[in-house]
């Protein structure tokens, strides 16, 4: 169908969704408590807000992430090609992992992997 | 009937026949979007009851078993549940993000369609660049579930949504590492020219050990990275509550819910694309007749049929192993599957290269 396809998937989405939120406001009977809003917590008064530092962490992991997602992208052209290029792409790819992975054993070094 | 890319071609020529160009164009871009709001639907409630079926008969014990023959139409009644449930809100959220995550849930999950190919030449887009976009599109899935853990403002819902954030990127990686592998033997990236490439036999027989590596890599990683059990840490029901979606309810949770296994048909669908050959029948080398008779089953039959059977896999995972904890789960990933991974890609390079699949 061509590129359009993504224009007409997207618009299903969105009306499928909305239409979906418009049928149950139709059907839904409104009732109004003040304890209703607020947030779920076992029916204890929340403590704090949530808004606020949590592990680093999930930074870290974030981070590394980023990095081996941009080489994995990296790869898809490469991978593409390997049968016609033969023996050449092996070595390059093998080159291009032993200065990834190094970079990876330095993160694991580090203790960047590790959780805490 | 199984015919599917008959009837659409049928449809096509009817509208070209009956409409001017530009009028038969919309007309067909419509009946795409309704079918495909339609196989949203019918895939959703197909995949809960099929899940508590399957959950049940795994436990020793029937499962729903009230609305319908043998509880088939429980879902549906679900479903009536959730349309006339009231959809609340927090005081406190973020409600702009909060009504927006859901939608964007949806709208990846929906656009993960495009590229896949359902039956022989029936395909919404077959772009070359296929096996890419899904795994571009796939990663936007995470914003909506952080968006939605973000505006809660519910501390559970924070944490859920870190934990899965965290889970999905990291195996994200391994995921992308097994498709590559595919990529490798059947050099294009068109999903239409991977699936041909399997003409005379399925990757997964084809390509020795290495390949057989590469799907029990993708299958751990889809597992994890469609927040399913043994990896569901994002809502651990025991210390969570509900994870990122605690706060939501009503049609907005329904909305999380039928993207969340749609997704899981995706995977399981790119997994079947990919390894067992999509809508590609049964094909051994060159034993003629046999290929012959294998062609008789419908192209359709054989891609829902690969799929469900992956999705049944998925299923049994969650009720053999115990859930990990989230050291553990990310000691998994990177400690072994992305090194394994790795290693796997260069093994899969010298097969390609000295052409010793069949």
């Amino acid at each position: 169908m061509g590129s359009s396809s993504l224009i007409v998937l997207a618009l299903a989405a969105i009306v499928f969704s909305a239409g979906a939120m418009i049928v149950s406001r139709i059907f839904v009977k409104r009732t109004t408590n003040p304890q209703k809003g607020e947030p779920y917590e076992c029916g204890i008064p929340t403590e704090g807000s949530p808004w606020k530092q949590f592990s680093v962490g999930y930074y870290l992991f974030a981070l590394i992430f980023l990095i081996f997602d941009v080489e994995l992208i990296f790869l898809y052209p490469w991978a593409v090609v390997v049968k016609r290029v033969g023996w050449t792409s092996l070595i390059e790819i093998i080159i291009f992992f032993f200065i990834l992975f190094m970079g990876f054993l330095y993160a694991h070094k580090k203790g960047a992997l590790k959780w805490m | 009937m199984w015919n599917l890319a008959g009837i659409s071609e049928s449809i096509q020529n009817g509208l070209n026949r009956a409409l001017s160009p530009a009028w038969a164009l919309t007309v067909e871009m419509i009946i795409v979007g309704i079918s495909v709001i339609g196989l949203f639907a019918v895939l959703g409630l197909i995949l809960v009851i099929m899940e508590r079926k399957v959950s049940a008969y795994m436990q020793v014990r029937l499962g729903p078993n009230r609305v319908g023959p043998k509880g088939m139409l429980q879902s549906l009644a679900d479903t009536v549940k959730l349309l006339v449930k009231e959809g609340l809100t927090p005081d406190k959220a973020d409600k702009f993000l909060f009504n927006l995550a859901p939608f964007i849930a949806m709208i990846a999950s929906m656009l993960l369609l495009v590229p896949i190919g359902f039956a022989k030449n029936f395909q919404i887009w077959d772009l070359n660049i296929g096996v890419l976009y899904l795994a571009a599109i796939s990663s936007v899935s995470v914003i909506s579930i952080l968006m939605a853990g973000w505006s809660s403002n519910n501390k559970y819902s924070l944490l859920g949504a870190m934990r899965s954030g965290a889970q999905i990127v990291s195996y994200e990686l391994s995921a992308g590492f097994s498709i590559l592998a595919i990529v490798i033997l059947s050099g294009s990236l068109r999903i239409s020219d991977i699936v041909m490439a399997q003409e005379n036999g399925w990757w997964i027989f084809k390509g020795h050990i290495p390949v057989l590596i590469a799907f029990v890599i993708f299958l751990v990683a889809v597992t994890a990275e469609t927040n399913r059990a043994p990896f569901d840490l994002a809502e651990a029901e025991s210390e969570l509550t509900a994870g990122f979606h605690t706060e939501y309810s009503g049609m907005k949770f329904a909305l999380f819910f039928l993207a969340e296994y749609v997704n899981v048909f995706i995977v399981c669908g790119i997994g079947a694309t990919l390894f067992l050959g999509g809508w590609m029948p049964l094909h051994i080398g060159t034993w003629k007749a046999f290929n012959h008779i294998m062609d008789y089953i419908p192209s359709s039959i054989w891609f829902f049929g690969k799929t469900f059977f992956l999705i049944f896999v998925i299923m049994w995972f969650r009720w053999t192993f115990p859930r990990l904890r989230i050291d553990q789960l990310l000691n998994l990933e990177w400690k072994y599957l992305l090194p394994i991974s790795m290693v796997n890609i260069l093994l899969i390079t010298l097969v390609a290269i000295m052409q010793w699949h069949f």
